[in-house]
């Protein structure tokens, strides 16, 4: 409908706006009012940014690629918006005045505004105006032109962007404008980002062979996955075969490294998992000689304590959600921390001396803690939010990192160093000591050592707490968390040896990263039951463990 | 002989169970009127072989003070022979209708059997591996493990690891045991048919008898020569061995008489059953074994098999009527019974009853 009626003035072609004086008369005004605001380049004459907008209602499909490229080359600020709003459908030709108006992403109705001069004209009326058409062949041309023309931006991440996708799309065309921006370039970080790109531009174009040799080198020297993907399609090329070959092979040696590191890195994560929820476990066993098999389930009170805490933020204080953890956390201390003293003081007091009993009634209360939690919450997952600053990941080298595994690494860490504060530099943590390393004496030197069992196994619970609001930003929340993690961190502790932070520490970091070398190998499962067979067969060679505790406590 | 095996708590118990065992099939299949329901007796028949395997776990937790927290893997194992056995007894009934291969084989695509399953379409040899495997693996497992002197609650967290480790194991598909579903649409055992009154009467009385045997095997053991040893171990290893015993032989030898039971218990279990799956595996089932010899009473193996069917008659009757409740009595029960009846149920009663004996003959004398 639009279309017939609008295929008279169509025929004028270019000289559309040229047609209605009002609509010329005004764009000629607001080119006078703009050029002055504009950068210097939009002031060319002749293809001034207003009059290529102007003109592009009209023409073929090939006209308006040119005169996308054109309106690209003028650098002009808008010149990005426009584009944008061009490749969305979202140009329009007012008919009654002729205007170009952008009509907005958003808003019902949504309003337009006009695409030179940005002046807001109310609601848009689909039927008042005409759209400025694409095909796909134009949009792609746009999608380059957007490219080159945030290669001027003056913010260096547009810049960097406009690099990656220009070496994503490795046209020779770009190569130009590659060049000129390469030249003006003062950040070295996009400087190699836009010499990459133009090594894949020159790659793909048809310069001379020392050129291509030297692109190669640059991309030997990018290593990526995505240069291995500029090169591999010239692996065959007789000129350039050797070369490429070489790149190939130092790039994917460079990937393996990269590999393992990642590896590494993924094992670490593990291990601070591991740590956080086994060095409680590792504090009351040590000391007292108590298994605790509901430590998994003060870990699970933690994270639910983390859930409450964000609900509560959720409906009366939305602004600090971003601090929700901080708050849980010392929470969650407290909350576990005491469950942990009434169980010492109502269960485990009791049954001192008796290691095998005090695992049958600690498990007894990890059911009861479960059925608890599973009464009151519910027995599905809860939904537990990661704070802005935990969300997303970055790149290290040629790997990704995740700022939530980050963050618990350093908070495991964290933990650790303030237990072995507590333990070496403070009052308690030398009567604990005293305790782990003869009770009997230490009780004949004036210790409670009722007390301090009850402040030791309180301890090593709140630290579940505190591991429980670690977990719940990377697992589900469920009345099932302290069970998938009670075999893995009772392994941890036998194998660094009871008693031991320095065990623990080792015991996690190590089955983290063996766990994590071995998938890719064996896969998920069977690298795990190999790491269990593995710690089976080492429990063998050192019953207590890498670090035992050595002197009469141990037959104790 | 036979006085040295039965004493008062024994005679009692085996009388109840040869009346238990004499009045369900009758009361099943002849009596008019079906006083006692099919689906009664194939839950009686679970608790029995649950009973035969807490008796199993007794044997070394309560003679030998070895606290295995992985005996759910013996039990499993062996229930996973007898299902290897009854799944090859299918034959081409299966819903692919595969003349060899068991149907979740052939839902993978495989193209013959695996080596592992040879044999096993004889119950002879499934019945034997039934006792070799578990025992196999107790032996090697125990061999490494009390030679270098692993004891108390490492012992207990490394049985822990490997009931784990083989529950991860049976749940992969590509170990060629079903994958998460385990084995399960049996047709018949030794010609029978699974689904008649008839066979599951039979299987009852097997689990019965069963039962017994392992009681007086397990009794013959501890009352011999040989079990004052393992008391001797249990109370103090080390002058144990300082006496001059091999204290680890005395240990792997009843760890893996012990698993064997539990393996037997598991062969009957899954035909009772009709299903038998990784989750059997879980370290949560073994050590729910341990609060069955605890509450019936450490040490007194009738004590534990009945331990055993209190537990698990509970839970039949708690899960129906209030399920929320269940978790919190089995945890209480944990709780309780470490805290308040040392001794278990049995233990209790016998004291009670050995006070109400004694006083009239304090005040005679």
């Amino acid at each position: 409908m639009i279309f017939t009626r609008q295929s008279a003035p169509r025929g004028g072609e270019a000289a559309g706006p040229g047609r209605c004086p009002v609509a010329w008369a005004l764009t000629l005004a607001l080119v006078v009012i703009l050029g002055l605001l504009a950068p210097p380049q939009a002031r060319a004459a002749s293809d001034s940014f207003e009059s290529l907008v102007a003109a592009l209602a009209g023409g073929s499909y090939s006209d308006r690629a040119k005169l996308v490229a054109k309106i690209a080359q003028t650098g002009d600020p808008r010149a990005l918006g426009l584009l944008e709003a061009l490749t969305d459908g979202r140009l329009y030709q007012r008919k009654s005045d002729k205007r170009i108006v952008t009509v907005a992403a958003s808003g019902k109705p949504p309003g337009m505004s006009d695409a030179i001069t940005g002046e807001d004209l109310g609601v848009f009326n689909k039927r008042a105006a005409k759209k400025v058409k694409v095909n796909n062949s134009l949009r792609r041309k746009i999608r380059t032109a957007i490219g080159l023309l945030s290669l001027t931006s003056s913010d260096a991440q547009d810049r960097l962007k406009a690099a990656q996708a220009a070496f994503a799309s490795g046209d020779p065309a770009q190569l130009e404008a590659l060049d000129a921006a390469l030249s003006a370039e003062s950040d070295r970080g996009v400087a190699t980002a836009l010499a990459e790109a133009r090594a894949v531009a020159i790659l793909n174009s048809k310069t001379g062979l020392a050129e291509k040799q030297a692109a190669i080198t640059v991309l030997k020297q990018r290593g990526d996955r995505d240069a291995q993907a500029a090169l591999s399609p010239f692996r065959d090329d007789p000129a350039l075969a050797g070369a490429v070959a070489v790149a190939l092979r130092s790039i994917e040696e460079r990937q393996a490294l990269w590999g393992m590191a990642q590896n590494v890195w993924y094992g670490l994560s593990l291990g601070s998992v591991l740590l956080l929820a086994a060095i409680g476990l590792a504090i009351t066993f040590g000391v007292m000689g108590v298994i605790n098999m509901a430590h998994g389930e003060l870990v699970m009170l933690g994270a639910y304590t983390t859930f409450a805490v964000q609900e509560a933020i959720r409906t009366s204080a939305p602004g600090l959600f971003d601090w929700s953890l901080l708050i849980a956390a010392p929470l969650a201390f407290v909350v576990a921390g005491t469950v942990g003293v009434v169980i010492e003081r109502g269960v485990v007091r009791h049954l001192y001396g008796r290691p095998l009993e005090t695992l049958l009634a600690t498990w007894g209360i990890s059911l009861m803690l479960q059925q608890a939690v599973r009464s009151i919450f519910g027995p599905n997952n809860r939904e537990v939010g990661n704070p802005g600053w935990m969300s997303g990941a970055f790149e290290l080298g040629g790997m990704t990192i995740t700022w939530n595994r980050l963050w618990i690494l350093i908070f495991a860490l964290m933990v650790f160093v303030g237990l072995l504060f507590l333990l070496r530099r403070t009052a308690m943590g030398l009567q604990m000591r005293a305790v782990t390393q003869n009770r009997p004496m230490a009780a004949e030197m004036g210790i409670n050592t009722g007390r301090v069992d009850a402040l030791t196994f309180g301890l090593g619970a709140g630290i579940g707490g505190l591991a429980g609001v670690a977990l719940s930003q990377i697992d589900n929340v469920s009345p099932n968390l302290g069970q998938s993690y009670i075999v893995d961190s009772f392994m941890v502790v036998v194998f660094g040896g009871a008693g031991n932070l320095w065990g623990a520490l080792a015991g996690a970091f190590t089955l983290g990263v063996a766990n994590k070398f071995l998938e890719p190998f064996a896969g998920a499962v069977l690298a795990k039951i190999l790491v269990l067979v593995f710690i089976i067969l080492f429990i063998q060679k050192r019953p207590r463990g890498l670090f035992a505790l050595r002197g009469r406590a141990v037959e104790a | 002989m036979l006085a040295r095996l039965i004493d008062t708590r024994m005679a009692v118990f085996l009388a109840v169970l040869f009346v238990l065992t004499v009045a369900v099939p009758l009361g099943n299949l002849v009596i008019a009127g079906q006083p006692v329901p099919s689906y009664v007796v194939a839950l009686l028949g679970k608790y029995l072989t649950y009973a035969l395997l807490a008796v199993a776990l007794d044997l070394v937790w309560g003679y030998c003070g070895i606290l295995s927290l992985g005996h759910g893997a013996f039990f499993a194992l062996g229930g996973y022979a007898m299902g290897m056995h009854l799944m090859r007894e299918i034959g081409p009934r299966g819903v692919y209708g595969d003349p060899v291969l068991p149907d979740f084989m052939v839902f993978l695509n495989w193209k013959e059997l695996p080596w592992f399953w040879l044999g096993f379409d004889s119950f002879w040899f499934a019945a034997l591996m039934v006792m070799v495997v578990p025992g196999a693996l107790a032996f090697v497992f125990g061999w490494f493990a009390f030679r270098s002197r692993v004891t108390g609650v490492y012992l207990s967290i490394i049985t822990q690891a490997m009931t784990y480790a083989l529950m991860l194991a049976f749940f992969r598909n590509e170990m060629g045991f079903g994958g998460n579903n385990g084995l399960t649409d049996f047709k018949d055992i030794l010609g029978f048919d699974l689904q008649a009154d008839t066979t599951r009467a039979g299987l009852f009385v097997a689990a019965a008898v069963a039962l017994a045997a392992g009681l007086l095997l397990a009794r013959y053991i501890t009352t011999s020569k040989l079990g004052k040893v393992l008391v001797a171990i249990r109370d103090a290893e080390s002058r144990t061995r300082f006496l001059g015993y091999r204290v680890e032989a005395f240990k792997l030898f009843v760890f893996v008489v012990s698993a064997m039971m539990a393996g037997v218990a598991g062969a009957i279990y899954t035909p009772l059953v009709g299903i038998i799956n990784p989750g059997e595996f879980s370290p949560a089932n073994s050590i729910e074994i341990v609060i069955w010899v605890a509450l019936g009473g450490r040490g007194t193996l009738v004590g534990a098999a009945m331990g055993a069917i209190i537990v698990a008659l509970s839970r039949t009757l708690l899960t129906s009527w209030f399920p929320e409740l269940w978790l919190f009595a089995l945890g209480g029960m944990f709780i309780l019974v470490t805290l308040v009846l040392p001794q278990g149920i049995l233990g209790a009663v016998e004291a009670g009853l050995r006070r109400v004996r004694r006083r009239p003959r304090e005040a005679a004398a």
